[in-house]
């Protein structure tokens, strides 16, 4: 039976579903072994029935990320942290460096809106409407708010590791990869 | 009693002269033990544990223990890679070892630690994320200690090498970090010239020089195509 498979970027930069197409002709023979239930890939933005793989592509910057991954991990047998950000926060984990600041959240709003010398921002007001979920105080990894089963470094995993990766979880054995497609950046 | 003595690693037999540790004979015989706090021309202190080897059973510090007659040590078992991965994990959680902005990527040695011992499994531990406040009040040098993995070699290199005790261990513990000797790294003697500040002497990217930036392309970095091994390891890649 076809394998089902699911993937969302969260806090990332679609760089490594950018990765995973840059399999290129390999996608067909993907396509033969597996189905797409809810990815940015096909457009579904609801699961239609439990997938046996889910790719998760950044951490958790703000509260929609950790429902939507509350929500992968039960409807997924098989989590995986795709890239670095998922792995350990990535770019967005910056912002947690700022915490011996009183405030962090707010100083790293500031800069963002009001106070740098590049922001041009007129209302001079922090985007605050209510449609937008609500930031959380610091960016979390994936297995800060869930159990992960495997992760895949890199920045972005390049498409040869992700293809070797999926290729051997599909199989049921360990991923074997080249010292050239293991990378942390 | 004879100046040379005969010893084992993984079932090689080795050569030693007396006094030299496991480290030193290997290194002599081509024989690599992965290390981080260790560097050559500074004294070994066993702070990093990765060069972890079983010498009759036991487990030491190759950096650190004197080479035995007739010893059997181990050093590439799977117990022995098992160690080694579980350390350099803690290292990387211990820090903030952001790969992908850190500009010694491709020539961090702790980096290229991960890759040799081939690092892709699901974390079991939790990121402390320390959040210390960076000093780049010197005009030539930044120092990050978030990304430091208190080796030491910029220590024993400032106090040693250049005799000018700039850097220190401060506090104990889970609060063990490196200090400065003054508020901030601009009121020290420090200079780009000194050893401490050499790129081959800080194995990650606690000690920046400013100016220098990406600058060998990826692809083309000192660890990109070749496992950290003899001769492939601190100081090999420099701005030209």
């Amino acid at each position: 039976m076809k394998k089902r498979i699911a993937t969302v970027s969260l806090a990332g930069c679609f760089g490594c579903h950018m990765s995973l197409l840059d399999i290129d002709e390999r996608l067909l023979e993907l396509l033969q072994q597996v189905d797409f239930d809810r990815s940015p890939l096909n457009d579904l933005k609801r699961f239609t029935r439990r997938c046996d793989i889910g790719l998760v592509e950044g951490g958790c910057c703000n509260e929609e990320n950790v429902h939507t991954l509350q929500e992968f991990r039960r409807n997924c047998d098989v989590l995986v942290a795709v890239g670095q950000c998922a792995v350990m926060g990535g770019l967005p984990v910056m912002r947690n460096a700022i915490m011996h600041s009183d405030d962090p959240l707010r100083e790293c709003l500031e800069t963002a809106y009001l106070n740098s010398d590049k922001v041009y921002n007129p209302s001079n007001r922090i985007p605050s409407d209510e449609a937008l979920p609500l930031m959380l105080d610091k960016v979390y990894t994936l297995a800060d708010v869930v159990k992960v089963d495997y992760q895949i470094p890199g920045c972005p995993p390049s498409g040869d590791t992700l293809w070797n990766t999926l290729k051997a979880l599909l199989a049921g054995r360990p991923v074997e990869l080249t010292y050239e497609q293991l990378r942390y950046d | 009693m004879s100046k040379i003595l005969k010893f084992e690693i993984d079932g090689v037999e080795i050569e030693a002269r007396r006094g030299q540790s496991i480290m030193q004979a290997a290194d002599d015989a081509g024989v690599y033990i992965p290390r981080l706090c260790d560097v050559e021309g500074l004294e070994p202190q066993g702070s990093c544990r990765v060069c972890v080897v079983k010498q009759n059973g036991r487990v030491v510090s190759a950096c650190t223990q004197p080479a035995i007659e007739g010893s059997q040590v181990e050093n590439e078992t799977e117990e022995i890679l098992g160690y080694r991965r579980d350390l350099v994990r803690m290292l990387y959680h211990e820090g903030n070892h952001l790969c992908p902005i850190c500009e010694a990527s491709g020539r961090c040695e702790l980096q290229a630690m991960g890759y040799r011992l081939g690092i892709t499994q699901a974390t079991k531990y939790p990121y402390l994320q320390p959040v210390r406040p960076v000093d780049a009040s010197h005009p030539d040098i930044v120092l990050d200690t978030n990304r430091c993995i208190l080796c030491g070699r910029c220590i024993r290199a400032s106090r040693d090498v250049d005799g000018k005790h700039v850097f220190e261990y401060v506090g104990r513990g889970i609060n063990k970090r490196v200090g400065v000797n003054g508020n901030r790294l601009a009121d020290t003697d420090v200079e780009l010239k000194d050893r401490a500040i050499d790129l081959a002497t800080c194995p990650v990217g606690c000690i920046i020089q400013k100016g220098q930036g990406f600058f060998a392309p990826i692809g083309e970095r000192q660890f990109d195509k070749r496992p950290i091994t003899l001769g492939v390891g601190p100081g090999k890649e420099k701005k030209t």
